[in-house]
């Protein structure tokens, strides 16, 4: 079905069942004839001399000011112009109006993409990310015109410790893997400390872990060790102590795990992780299942990275911009990276029980720490502060919830996980059938091996039905992995329509797999061709070849 | 409370078709021996007390009226049509694109952002974006120690003081060692690299050379020397550039750098205390499996149509694990979309008008202070749209000014111990010729 | 499934074949199979050397990455251009247009350590 037939809603008729789940029907302006393009490249829309935005020109008195200054040297210029869009400010707006509209996303429908928590994100975090005052905010101003940014990262980093039931708290990571990345240099910094950086030179890791984890384990010299799991999919924890010794730098685990399982020995595992002198790291992606009933700094966890963009809310923005803050306990303390943003004037408990009944403390200041004042820091992990901007939107999102309302954040996602998991348990295969927390993973071999769908053909039906596929392939452990995390914030009749759906992909897997591998039909492209876009990479435009500027 | 829409009905429904009694039971797994010891969050707020508390927060700021602090971070406009692209939620609330066939509109933005980038820089192939500036920078000299098999890197001392300790710490992971090489910041000197410096420093051992186009001083750099100095020795250059100078200063792929790098937050990304900001990253198309981040390429789809993907994913940690070129999973893509809408919405002309008026005022506010004989600048080379002016008690004179509501730039001690009363003062095309009136006026005023 | 007769095979997968003393390696249609559409082959260098069972080179796909380990010890004389423009010729041809370099063989006797194809047959089976 090419995208000009894709059949649009009535005129003025609500689509109360929204099977595309991206709005009105979109078709391509160029489409006369076969529509090969779906919306073209900006560049194509280029017309000499066309302009959106204009900037006044320096006054005469100005450039007569400094035509004494020294001249850049000619061989420094540039000769050309960049060949950037000439478009007109609302040409270059319907582009990307129409782009958006290719895309799915968490307000337009259903986005269960295990491991990533694609909850809702609520819009007054973004009404405070842009409120001028912090908006407009530099990272250098002085210390006393930044009183507010820097009062609430210090006011946030507290509420993650508590959270957390860490000891400290460094904003500055800017992604998860960024945050794996400081945990990690620090773990070193720590060993290197107590003379034992040389022969700790392994970091060990479950089978199920995410790829950032060992990538990270590299990045900083260490030599990964996979741990495999046993058949409740927990840790093999005798597996565990045989890999543990005096050559371990750290374990870096999941909890839950990436099977969306509660590692119900944990307190074991730390234990076991401590008694060879190694870190304890948790990768917090998943602590969306457990604010409130568990805290890392309470089972003895070193350190932990949180994801600001799953677990509080922050959009993903089609990948980022996210925020890895890490707490940490009080023996990595020290290593945390620099500068952190500290309270050097005023009691702690008194300015923290201010704002937490909305009013300020007089006399209390902030400050960022001297840059040098603390020899142990392991350096700076990006510039300045961190991605303030999220940090906004998740401080706005934690007050927001309150204590109650995290608990339930956890309560009603790991509900939801489960109310899945139970009813879409006679239809696909589940590799560990037991409770799960706010996710659940399936296999697809059932449906590989009786009928050849694989469950990539799966996810690739699911798209039809306006519905974003679940993780596939992840974790690596399970067969035809299919990783479901529905979260808090989806209806019960999201629920009810989703299990429909896929009760009715395993229908059509064994009566008619053929429907199933042709999928999807209604997306504004099919399938496509991965292994060419790999073997001939064509990344950017080429301005001299476009003789296939319509196609 | 929570945005969750269950009510008592549905979490009931939910746990009679689970089997069990109630929400504990699916928590029992959690052993008693790791219950949390407390969970001091305060109460929840409604959506008008959370305003109140974001608003107190945010007054609590004090935006200057005049502002000259750049140091890596640039107030330039964001124009309305930037905040609007960026703001509509099927870009915001949209994951990485794993699922092209319902993410076309995510793709192909970064497409053409990798495009913009190879067309400012010069270069054949642009990542989806990094952290920031300064990792990109880091991930930049990491990927030359890849590509020489070398384990040194040399860097300027002219280099932003956080980009090179980001450097450091993350060289300080696979073990690499960071060379400094010494600007020339002596009483009436350059305030640039010295090429001899450069020519004595990157040897054999180094894989690459680090500098600033322009320098953290403003300062324009050598840049085309530097490259023929290093490939002499068989190190790449990495060329951390400025993004709007491209408007008027050479492509870095004109000049024969390696690898360009760049703080992307000029292109209309909001100051925001620090981020989040974006860091581009471009190379040659030979280099492109050392490189770390996403990239997205062309493709059509099995009816012709034209498409985009996620490519070359076998370098990455979802598939690499240990042996990725980088952990990086999470980007900053909707700092690159912004970074793209910007450069559509101000074309070529727009961003030559940025720089050129960027320029101009700089010239212009140091012309002014010279003038009234308040300082003199601190180096002699030519500069872009930042100088480095001394001016007698910096310290003193720029904290009475910030309390006016003027912010003189930055007190380059902080940064330059030895660089004493000096202000490293910003210009860009919102600088007014009142704000230097002002400054001129203020400077005059705290004498 | 049968693989060619004549051929040695490693556990990893490569295959080896022998004519006096040049061996043509290369990997198996299993491998290919396994790996999915290979997109890309890091060929060794030409003069190079090889050591039996040390990493040579790597082979991707569009979703997994493979090392490739080298089944004989020697020098390279020869590496499939091909290759570089037309990497899927390894899904199509693993045995035949989709070798990977020739070697001068180091040492026959290693020979001995490697699976015949019966062998291998049941190792993939």
């Amino acid at each position: 079905m090419s995208i000009t037939q894709r059949p649009a809603p009535p005129a003025g008729a609500p689509d109360t069942d929204d099977a595309s789940g991206r709005g009105a029907a979109f078709t391509s302006p160029e489409a006369s004839g076969p529509p090969t393009v779906v919306e073209p490249l900006i560049f194509d829309r280029s017309r000499p001399g066309r302009r959106a935005v204009r900037f006044p020109g320096p006054s005469p008195a100005a450039r007569r000011a400094g035509e004494d200054q020294p001249a850049i040297p000619a061989k420094a210029l540039r000769h050309d112009q960049p060949r950037l869009p000439e478009v007109s400010e609302l040409e270059l707006l319907r582009h990307f109006n129409r782009l958006s509209h290719l895309n799915h996303a968490i307000d337009l429908g259903f986005y269960p993409l295990g491991s990533c928590t694609m909850k809702y994100n609520p819009k007054v975090n973004e009404w405070a990310a842009s409120l001028p005052g912090l908006a407009a905010s530099h990272p250098l101003d002085p210390a006393e015109l930044s009183q507010g940014s820097l009062e609430l990262q210090w006011l946030l980093a507290e509420l993650l410790r508590e959270v957390s039931g860490m000891a400290a708290v460094s904003l500055q990571p800017a992604a998860g893997a960024h945050g794996e990345l400081t945990g990690m240099l620090m773990t070193r910094a720590y060993h290197r400390s107590r003379g034992e950086g040389e022969h700790r030179t392994k970091v060990l890791v479950p089978d199920s872990a995410h790829g950032t984890n060992p990538a990270t384990a590299s990045m900083v010299g260490y030599q990964t060790v996979t741990i495999r799991s046993n058949e409740r999919g927990g840790i093999d924890l005798a597996a565990l102590r045989a890999a543990l010794g005096p050559d371990t730098a750290a374990l870096m685990i999941t909890n839950p795990s990436t099977l969306g399982i509660f590692e119900d020995q944990i307190d074991q595992v730390v234990a076991s992780v401590h008694e060879v002198g190694a870190i304890a790291y948790m990768d917090g992606a998943n602590l969306n299942a457990i604010l409130g009933r568990f805290r890392p700094g309470d089972a003895g966890f070193d350190v932990v990275h949180i994801n600001l963009h799953k677990t509080f809310s922050t959009p993903h923005g089609g990948g980022g911009p996210g925020a890895g803050p890490v707490a940490v306990s009080e023996r990595l303390a020290p290593f945390l990276p620099a500068p952190l943003p500290l309270i050097v004037a005023g009691d702690p408990d008194e300015v923290r029980a201010n704002a937490w009944a909305g009013r300020s403390t007089p006399g209390a200041r902030f400050a960022l720490e001297e840059q040098d004042a603390r020899a142990t820091a392991i350096g700076q992990v990006r510039a300045f502060a961190g991605n303030f901007g999220m940090h906004v939107r998740a401080y706005t999102y934690i007050r927001s919830n309150g204590a109650d309302g995290l608990r339930e954040i956890s309560d009603d996602a790991v509900l939801a996980a489960n109310y899945l998991r139970v009813r879409l348990a006679d239809a696909y295969d589940l590799p560990y059938d037991r409770i799960c927390k706010h996710e659940v993973v399936f296999s697809g071999r059932r449906q590989k091996h009786e009928h050849g769908v694989t469950t990539l053909d799966i996810a690739k039906a699911i798209l039809d039905h306006g519905i974003h596929p679940p993780t596939i392939y992840f974790p690596l452990i399970v067969e035809e992995a299919l990783m479901i995390e529905p979260t808090e914030t989806e209806s019960l009749e999201t629920l009810d329509r989703f299990v429909n759906v896929m009760h009715e992909i395993a229908e059509t897997a064994a009566e008619d797999p053929g429907a199933l591998k042709a999928a999807p039909l209604t997306t504004p492209v099919g399938r496509l061709d991965e292994a060419g876009a790999a073997r001939h990479p064509d990344l950017r435009y080429g301005f001299g070849n476009r003789d296939d500027a319509q196609g | 409370m929570s945005y969750s829409p269950h009510t008592t009905a549905d979490r009931a429904a939910m746990l009679a078709a689970v089997g069990v009694d109630s929400v504990e039971a699916l928590f029992a797994d959690i052993p008693a021996t790791v219950t949390p010891r407390s969970f001091a969050i305060p109460a929840p707020l409604t959506e008008q007390e959370v305003r109140g508390e974001l608003i107190r927060l945010a007054d609590r700021n004090r935006v200057p009226e005049v502002s000259f602090l750049g140091a890596g971070a640039y107030r330039h406009l964001v124009p309305a049509v930037v905040s609007e692209v960026i703001g509509r939620s099927e870009f915001a609330t949209a994951y990485t694109p794993y699922q092209p066939e319902v993410s076309q509109g995510t793709l192909q933005s970064i497409y053409e952002f990798q495009s913009l980038v190879c067309e400012l820089t010069g270069m054949e192939v642009a990542s989806a974006s990094h952290y920031d500036g300064a990792t990109a920078t880091a991930e930049a000299a990491l990927m030359a120690c890849r590509l020489t098999r070398r384990d040194r890197v040399a860097i300027s001392t002219a280099v932003h003081p956080q980009v090179r300790r980001v450097v450091e710490t993350y060289c300080s992971g696979p073990g690499i060692d960071v060379v400094e090489v010494p600007a020339d910041l002596a009483e009436g000197g350059s305030g640039l690299t010295p090429v001899e410096a450069v020519e004595r420093l990157v040897d054999g051992s180094v894989a690459c050379l680090i500098a600033a186009q322009p320098n953290v001083f403003g300062g324009i750099e050598p840049m085309a020397v530097f490259a023929d100095a290093v490939h002499a020795s068989g190190a790449l250059l990495v060329a951390m550039v400025e993004p709007t100078s491209l408007a008027i200063l050479a492509a870095p792929g004109t000049y024969g750098a390696d690898i360009v790098t760049a703080e992307g937050q000029p292109l209309g990304i909001p100051l925001s205390f620090g981020g989040p900001y974006v860091g581009l990253m471009a190379a040659r198309m030979a280099s492109v499996r050392q490189m770390p981040g996403r990239l997205v390429g062309a493709t059509r789809d099995h009816a012709g149509r034209k498409g985009y993907v996620l490519t070359l994913q076998a370098r990455e940690q979802h598939i690499r694990r240990e042996k990725a070129a980088s952990n990086i999973c999470t980007n900053q893509a909707l700092c690159a979309l912004a970074a793209a809408t910007y450069l559509c919405a101000v074309g070529p002309e727009g961003l030559r008008e940025v720089a050129d008026l960027s320029a101009t005022q700089a010239r212009h506010l140091a012309a002014a202070i010279e003038t009234a004989g308040l300082g003199e600048r601190r180096f002699a080379a030519p500069y872009f749209a930042e100088v480095a002016v001394r001016v007698p008690d910096a310290a003193r004179r720029h904290a009475a000014l910030a309390g006016e509501g003027i912010v003189a730039g930055l007190v380059l001690d902080t940064i330059y111990p030895e660089l004493h009363d000096c202000l490293l003062l910003a210009a860009t095309e919102l600088t007014t010729d009142q704000d230097i009136a002002r400054l001129v006026a203020g400077l005059e005023a705290t004498r | 499934m049968s693989y060619p007769e004549g051929l040695h095979y490693t556990k990893e997968h490569e295959w080896v074949r022998v004519e006096g003393s040049t061996a043509t390696i290369g990997i198996t249609s299993f491998a290919a199979d396994e790996l999915g559409d290979i997109v890309f082959v890091e060929l060794p260098e030409v003069g190079g050397s090889l050591t039996q069972y040390a990493g040579f080179g790597v082979v991707e796909s569009v979703k997994a990455v493979s090392d490739l380990f080298a089944p004989v010890s020697g020098t390279v004389t020869k590496v499939n251009e091909r290759l570089r423009d037309e990497p899927e010729l390894l899904n199509s041809d693993a045995f035949g247009d989709g070798w990977i370099a020739t070697v001068e063989l180091a040492d026959a006797a290693e020979l001995d350590d490697l699976l015949d194809a019966e062998a291998y047959t049941q190792l993939t089976s």
